[in-house]
């Protein structure tokens, strides 16, 4: 019994200490992190103003196409497809048929990225050559040159170790543009 | 910048933080685990919570510590999610169901932030706030604890005391964690990370899910927990911007179990003892990365369940360390890995967490591994083993065993269990061998306090949450009373002199005794289970 008591007195020590610690670091610390993040400078990062940290898909041939999404807005996620899924090849070649359909190209010139899914849903980037492939049919429907298109792609183009176009980037572009 | 080059870069630049940060880092934290005096903060905790720091505790009393507080957490967070209708910031979420309620408490009480529940249509900004972000502190804090009195009862002598688990825990949240995340909270808000009360944003016509990330991220990292505030968690754009963002994430998530063996060094009065587990670590988690790293810019569909921002190199960078710190976090999406990729982040699961390990829970893992290393070798050589200048007799080699060998029980016998389920079947997301790797990775996870998943698995039935439930809590806390037994032995002991037949433990000897215990371990343990799953799918 005496191990049973011990216990509950710890229990009962513990249960103090846990909500003292929960008003530490369960409501003093976001708080204090969320007052700093009020700063000027940071409060747009911190509340995602115009962010194209996202990107979302925006249908129609006037717009640049972001990767295969398979996530359920408002929330995030994959595919979780393994690599030897042969439904999912049937999904991927299906992919790759409509996109080289869709920009007027050989099959083989459609790249990894444009056919598969990215881990959250939301990857706001493609590749360059992604990019280039959509510049024609972006110029067709938007009634631009193919080198003012192109132009803007170059202009969202960037990142830190692997370059990539930011397509939430490159559409608002469009948009301005127009 | 080649792919590869970069890739490389950042593996340079990781490591050179590190080497650079746990020097004074480790030094730091040794301090704070020897100090006599209590901050102003820390006494008005103890007055509040009316325990006395200035008493010391027996092992079964301190274990009994760690078991009552994380009674306690469970059965708080519990309540949290149940009354989530009551609390503000609910967004009309509703009552978390009882059996997603439960497995979520234990998920983050111990520490493996398994995650069940797709957190921005089920959970609301106070439950993550004042019920998660309060478990990836504490519950980092405990391993963190229980590390330290491992290491006293080596350092100290005839005695029955091992410190007081109370202000062990204390300090680790308010001398380590606290003042980390909160300039790391900030970093992350500066590199894009969103803090934000609202529950969405609108971006091009389409309402996408915002939360109060950053100051969760910080601490979900640091604390080695893993549970995202988005589901997607450390692939979310709001919860890793960029390539900077993403390096700084890894970072943290390594800093602490790395320096924590320059605090163990530094304890034990010889770095040396220190730098060997290190290295051990650091050659196991290197040879992974190498695997994982290779196997995925090879694989079928390299970019399929990863971001572009940060391509094949540095989804392998944050898969291996995120399995081998039992953070279990994601950049990328580990169910579709290659097979080899995937077996990979599932064997530095298996290997029980200690390449470098969670915070705490990865120091104490490998010095009972050195206990275990030691024993065979002294069986070799037909003489007592030492270690650290204490005899490893019957109680503590036993210690040792029970610690190591709960793991795995408890995740075959899941796993097996799981298999042959009827139910089981409709929850895979994918065929074949592949299927098999789904079920056994979330038992190697929840068993290992990872967290991480082969998410397409569907674990919402109430088999899976009830019985990866269990997993999480005999994974953890069997080897925590085990490893405070083992301390509580140690410390009792004199101190045996060092001889001409005693083995020293700072050399390349003992290194590769340990790492070939711990592959060994594993190997023996877990082929046959691998090669039904990942390895038959590496070699289709």
């Amino acid at each position: 019994m005496t191990v049973v008591n011990n216990f509950v007195k710890q229990a009962l020590a513990g249960l103090r200490i846990l909500l003292v610690l929960t008003v530490i670091t369960g409501v003093l610390y976001p708080a204090a992190v969320w007052g700093v993040s009020r700063l000027p400078g940071l409060q747009s990062n911190a509340e995602a103003v115009d962010t194209t940290l996202v990107g979302v898909a925006r249908d129609g041939d006037q717009w640049f196409h972001t990767r295969p999404s398979a996530a359920t807005l408002p929330a995030s996620g994959g595919s979780n497809k393994g690599e030897r899924n042969a439904d999912y090849d049937q999904v991927v070649a299906e992919r790759r048929t409509a996109i080289a359909h869709r920009e007027g190209v050989s099959e083989d010139r459609v790249p990894q990225d444009a056919v598969t899914a990215s881990a959250s849903g939301l990857d706001p980037h493609i590749s360059r050559e992604y990019a280039e492939l959509q510049v024609p049919r972006v110029a067709r429907a938007t009634g631009r040159s193919a080198q003012a298109v192109h132009d803007l792609v170059a202009a969202s183009a960037g990142g830190t170790f692997t370059e990539t176009v930011n397509v939430t980037e490159l559409n608002r572009a469009l948009e301005t543009a127009r | 910048m080649p792919p590869t080059v970069a890739g490389l870069v950042q593996v340079g630049l990781l490591i050179a933080a590190l080497a650079v940060v746990h020097r004074p880092l480790g030094d730091y934290m040794a301090r704070v685990y020897t100090s006599t005096t209590h901050l102003k903060v820390e006494r008005a905790v103890y007055r509040t919570a009316r325990v006395d720091p200035d008493s010391e505790q027996r092992w079964g009393t301190y274990a009994l510590g760690v078991l009552g507080f994380s009674f306690v957490g469970v059965a708080f967070l519990y309540l949290l999610q149940r009354l989530q209708p009551l609390l503000p910031f609910d967004f009309g979420r509703g009552s978390v169901a009882p059996g997603m309620a439960f497995n979520t408490a234990v998920s983050f009480v111990t520490n493996t932030n398994w995650q069940s529940y797709v957190p921005e249509t089920v959970l609301g900004h106070t439950v993550q706030m004042v019920g998660l972000t309060v478990q990836n502190f504490v519950s980092a804090a405990v391993g963190m604890a229980v590390a330290v009195a491992l290491v006293r009862g080596f350092v100290r002598h005839r005695t029955d005391r091992l410190g007081n688990f109370w202000v062990d825990l204390v300090r680790g949240v308010v001398r380590i964690l606290l003042p980390l995340s909160f300039v790391f909270a900030i970093v992350l808000v500066a590199l894009g990370v969103v803090m934000s009360l609202k529950s969405g944003v609108t971006v091009d016509g389409q309402e996408v899910a915002i939360a109060p990330a950053a100051s969760q991220e910080a601490i979900k990292e640091l604390g080695t927990n893993g549970g995202g505030i988005f589901n997607a968690n450390s692939a979310h754009p709001f919860e890793n911007p960029n390539a900077w963002s993403n390096l700084i994430e890894i970072f943290l998530l390594l800093v602490i179990p790395v320096s924590l063996t320059r605090t163990f060094g530094t304890l034990v009065g010889n770095r040396k003892q220190g730098y060997v587990l290190l290295g051990v670590m650091g050659l196991i988690w290197a040879a992974m990365l190498t695997v994982i790293w290779t196997a995925e810019e090879h694989g079928l569909r390299p970019l399929e369940g990863k971001e572009l921002r940060f391509g094949v190199p540095a989804s392998a960078l944050f898969a291996n360390s995120t399995t081998g710190t039992s953070t279990g976090a994601v950049n990328s999406m580990h169910d579709s890995f290659t097979g080899l990729g995937g077996g990979g982040a599932m064997l530095n699961m298996l290997f029980g967490e200690m390449t470098p390990g969670g915070v705490g829970t990865g120091l104490y893992s490998i010095l009972v591994m050195a206990v275990i290393a030691m024993f065979l070798a002294g069986l070799m050589v037909g003489r007592t083993p030492e270690y650290l200048g204490k005899k490893l007799g019957r109680k503590e080699v036993t210690a040792a065993a029970v610690s190591i060998l709960a793991m795995p029980t408890v995740l075959l016998v899941g796993t097996g269990i799981a298999a042959i389920l009827p139910s089981t079947q409709g929850a895979l997301n994918n065929p074949g061998s592949h299927g098999l790797s789904e079920i056994l990775y979330a038992y190697a996870s929840a068993s290992n306090n990872n967290g991480s998943a082969f998410a397409g698995i569907t674990v919402t039935n109430d088999w899976f949450q009830a019985s990866l439930g269990v997993c999480m809590l005999l994974g953890r806390f069997i080897p925590i009373i085990a490893v405070l037994a083992l301390a509580g032995s140690l410390a009792a002991q004199k101190k045996v002199p060092e001889t001409a037949g005693t083995l020293p433990t700072t050399g390349p000897l003992f290194a590769t005794l340990l790492a070939g215990s711990i592959v060994l371990v594993a190997a023996l343990t877990f082929v046959p289970a691998l090669a039904l799953g990942p390895i038959a799918e590496a070699l289709l």
